[in-house]
């Protein structure tokens, strides 16, 4: 439905467009040089005119669609049913309706159930040719009107582009509604779990014991949302990741600008960025199947306890992730040191190593350290590779060869399978990403702040 | 002129060298240190690389027995009865083995799926009942790992899946030339399956072209409008510079934090169907927009002015010289820049495990609205199992991973070099 709908507003624009079009030409004809627009311009007019409040109304409908049938459905529903029940029976209950609309019975629902699952469909059918219905219309109402102000001192084109103007602005706006989206989603549902979960509790608690039943016939633990195992287990895979990656990344950035030659330099860049194309799902699996067991056997050789998710083996291979980040962006900031300051200190005789180690460094310093910045953002907020190669249980430790569990693998597991927005098990997922998207993103404004106020020093 | 013999140095001295020497010792040494970084790097692309190809290129052959069936009248119509079809080819197959245990464990060395392999044949040619046909029927995968030497013959019988029996009777196959190594086009072609000798990417790669269609069809007109806007139009106020901020940041964010948006908004808000490219598509469109924006906004400013200049010039007004002169100078940049955005897209799982894209989907998805699996997500749903097979498998499925996304850079490369210009 929503195809044709679509194709409807399509088939209307063009029609609109050759309606404008004709009467814009039909005004050359007769009005000779005092017509402000060309014909095209007409026709364009006619045509968004037609075309986007159409759409939107079809998007919205779309949108709110779902949510208004189910109000109604509910508020249909006799009070038998409905009286002195919470939010989550009223949810299964609408789960049931629609799987009997659906034509699958679960043993053998009521009366009144089968009666909603009835309305249901017949609601949702007027729905779907309603929305048929008021696309066409919409479509007709729009013609009508600006087929109406068309004349030949209309100014045509100047009300196209305002048209044109005002959708480009709404186009750039879509980066600030994704933001607003992000904040109050996250907000919203961090909250829910707040009126359940102290936030002291949460923040401070050292316990970590999520998997706790959403249904009454499920079997699991108590629960416990202490975060504090999660946050140190986070922040030790993150550490093990910069500190393979920063030296790594540093030194091949120093070398690239200092000492290699073009023809080594047009080899290794094209391969740092193979590097930084590799999906992060690869990695994941190239972690659990290479990496954990050669650190496994390692430590077992010098007959040191190692875990087979170790924090070592995901905290590495993100760290390897993270190379050609760090390497591009040292590099740059090392290209971006005038280049007198650099001659001049060879030119003092200093070695190159000493240009770069009191010269460079310190002068690009700060860009560096954006970089740096940048990368444990990316480490802590790292998904794929410590899914598939950390741990599930919160161990508070920090022994890198044991295994804990991070923020993502925690909101991961807690949101695959059965999700319920009033469990505090699926809630708690929602918490920790807000926590994870603030961290993130403090981390980002700082590293964007030092970079920008370091690029301003020099250009 | 006096020279100044207290403070001049005598470069010659022994003190002199040494500390000369010292000094080049410790640019060698950095010279060492970052050499050494640039061959770890290597290196470990070097193994990742060669590990998930040594690994993969097993998948890529399935070991297979050419068996004939009779297609019986009666047995095709009749309940289970293409597994006694199955169950006679096998008797016929050995006629040696009188008892039923035996002829179970014969039995075994087959796919579980052969019956559905010979009903699918079947539909797809009726006219072959009541007829004898002769097809290659993939081996069950322990057998599949046996004949290719991944599991070896010399591991104590209690310590495999295959008995000794079952081994003998394979390898009687195996005298008499009937199995075979074919090229596995299965595993491209095939759904997936819990069965690793005929699970295959297709409903992954369905999958994944959708979800790129979806990102593509939204994320490609907003990136180009909010860059236009951004770059040609927008007043330098505090609005623009928020929304700059704005982008900026949302390139930062980790991808997850999108899956929460995608589940918490589009799923449980707008009640969207779950695992569906649709949902997908949109929370990667909202990933890749920044990307967009940003490579538009590159291939924008790479028009020289002294074409908008032209533009005026001739009395365009500005929404003109945008749309007929600067846009379309700049739109080789800008495609070259999409496929490389839509390369990133591919490879993104995160957000799409909150979605439920990680779901088993047995055929593969009609439309957007429909489940769907994706191949970075197939790929972890078959590292996930626990089947021998599947650990080739998932290193094949990465191996097809990334030759679609070198396919995709290497046309960007190839995009950039016939069309670029330079001014």
């Amino acid at each position: 439905m929503l195809g044709t709908a679509i194709l409807l507003i399509l088939l209307m624009s063009v029609a609109a467009y050759i309606v404008g079009r004709i009467s814009g030409r039909k005004f050359v004809r007769a009005g000779g040089g005092k017509v402000h627009s060309l014909p095209n311009y007409h026709g364009l007019f006619v045509a968004v005119w037609v075309g986007i409040p159409a759409t939107i109304l079809v998007f919205l409908w779309v949108a709110l669609r779902g949510p208004a049938i189910d109000a109604l459905l509910v508020a249909s529903l006799p009070d038998t049913l409905t009286a002195g029940v919470t939010e989550s029976q009223i949810g299964l209950l609408l789960q049931q309706i629609k799987s009997a609309a659906a034509g699958v019975m679960f043993g053998q629902p009521g009366q009144e159930i089968l009666n909603a699952a009835a309305r249901l469909s017949r609601w949702n059918s007027i729905a779907e040719w309603g929305m048929v219905a008021a696309a066409l219309a919409a479509t007709i109402v729009g013609l009508a009107l600006a087929r109406a102000r068309l004349a030949p001192q209309f100014r045509a084109r100047n009300a196209f582009e305002k048209v044109m103007s005002g959708v480009m602005i709404a186009c750039s706006a879509a980066a600030i509604f994704t933001t607003i989206g992000i904040v109050v989603s996250l907000l919203v549902e961090a909250l829910h779990f707040f009126s359940m979960v102290p936030i002291g509790d949460f923040l401070f608690g050292g316990e970590w014991q999520p998997q706790i039943a959403i249904r009454e016939d499920q079997i699991a633990g108590a629960g416990a949302f202490g975060a504090i195992p999660v946050f140190t287990g986070t922040l030790l895979i993150a550490v093990m990741a910069m500190l393979f990656a920063v030296p790594v990344g540093l030194f091949t950035a120093i070398y690239l600008v200092e000492y290699s030659s073009n023809r080594v330099r047009s080899i290794v860049k094209p391969i740092l960025e193979i590097l930084a194309g590799v999906p992060t799902v690869v990695y994941g699996f190239f972690a659990v199947i290479t990496v954990a067991p050669a650190i496994r056997s390692f430590g077992n050789q010098l007959g040191i306890a190692t875990s087979p998710n170790s924090a070592l083996a995901a905290g590495v291979v993100i760290g390897v992730m993270l190379i050609p980040f760090i390497s591009s962006l040292s590099d740059d900031a090392l290209r971006a040191v005038p280049r007198a300051l650099r001659d001049g200190s060879l030119a003092m005789g200093a070695t190159r190593a000493e240009t770069m180690t009191k010269v460079l460094l310190p002068a690009a310093l700060p860009g560096i350290m954006g970089g740096v910045l940048l990368a444990a953002s990316r480490a802590i907020g790292e998904t794929m590779i410590v899914v598939m190669a950390a741990g599930l249980i919160a161990t508070l430790t920090i022994n890198p060869l044991e295994s804990v569990t991070t923020v993502t693998v925690q909101i991961v597991t807690l949101l695959i399978g059965d999700t319920a927005f009033d469990s505090p098990k699926t809630l708690a997922a929602f918490a920790l990403g807000l926590i994870l998207f603030l961290i993130t993103l403090s981390l980002n404004v700082i590293a964007l702040k030092i970079v920008n106020r370091f690029r301003e020093k020099y250009d | 002129m006096a020279i100044d013999t207290e403070h001049s140095v005598n470069w010659g001295s022994d003190k002199s060298r040494r500390s000369q020497r010292r000094r080049y010792a410790s640019d060698r040494r950095l010279k060492f240190l970052g050499l050494g970084a640039i061959i770890i790097a290597i290196g470990v692309l070097a193994i990742l690389l060669t590990t998930i190809v040594i690994g993969g290129s097993t998948a890529f052959t399935q070991t297979s027995v050419t068996v004939s069936f009779y297609l019986d009248q009666d047995l095709v119509s009749a309940r289970r009865g293409y597994t006694r079809i199955v169950d006679n080819a096998v008797t016929e197959l050995f006629p040696e083995i009188a008892d039923a245990a035996t002829l179970n464990a014969a039995e075994d060395i087959l796919t579980d799926a052969a019956d559905d392999i010979l009903r699918d044949r079947v539909r797809a040619d009726p006219g072959l009942i009541g007829q004898t046909v002769t097809m290659r029927i993939p081996v069950a995968d322990p057998f599949d790992q046996l004949h290719k030497g991944v599991v070896s013959r010399d591991i104590p019988e209690d310590r495999r899946i295959v008995s000794d029996q079952q081994v003998q009777l394979f390898d009687q196959l195996i005298e008499r030339g009937l199995v075979s190594k074919p090229f596995n086009w299965g595993l491209l072609f095939n759904i997936d399956s819990t069965n690793p000798e005929i699970a295959g990417l297709r409903g992954a790669i369905v999958g994944s072209f959708y979800l790129l269609l979806v990102t593509f069809l939204v994320s490609f007109p907003v990136g180009i409008a909010a860059a236009i806007y951004l770059e040609e139009f927008a007043p330098k106020n505090r609005w623009t510079g928020v929304i700059e901020v704005n982008i900026n940041n949302l390139a930062a964010v980790p991808s997850i934090v999108f899956g929460l948006l995608g589940l918490a908004v589009l799923l449980n808000f707008f009640g969207m169907p779950r695992s569906a490219p649709l949902v997908g598509g949109l929370v990667l469109s909202l990933m890749t927009l920044p990307t967009m924006i940003i490579v538009t906004r590159v291939a924008l400013k790479a028009v020289p002015p002294s074409i908008r200049e032209g533009a005026y010039g001739i009395g365009a007004s500005k929404h003109q010289v945008v749309m007929h002169h600067v846009l379309p100078l700049a739109l080789p940049g800008i495609l070259t820049g999409t496929i490389i955005g839509l390369a990133q897209a591919l490879g993104e799982t995160a957000p799409l495990l909150l979605i439920g894209m990680n779901a088993f989907v047995p055929g593969d998805p009609g439309g957007i609205t429909d489940p769907a699996t994706t191949l970075p997500t197939q790929i972890l749903i078959w590292a996930d199992s626990s089947e021998r097979g599947f650990v080739a498998r998932t290193s094949a499925g990465i191996m097809v991973l990334l030759g679609f996304l070198i396919t995709m850079n290497a046309g960007a490369i190839y995009l950039r070099r016939r069309l670029e210009r330079t001014w």
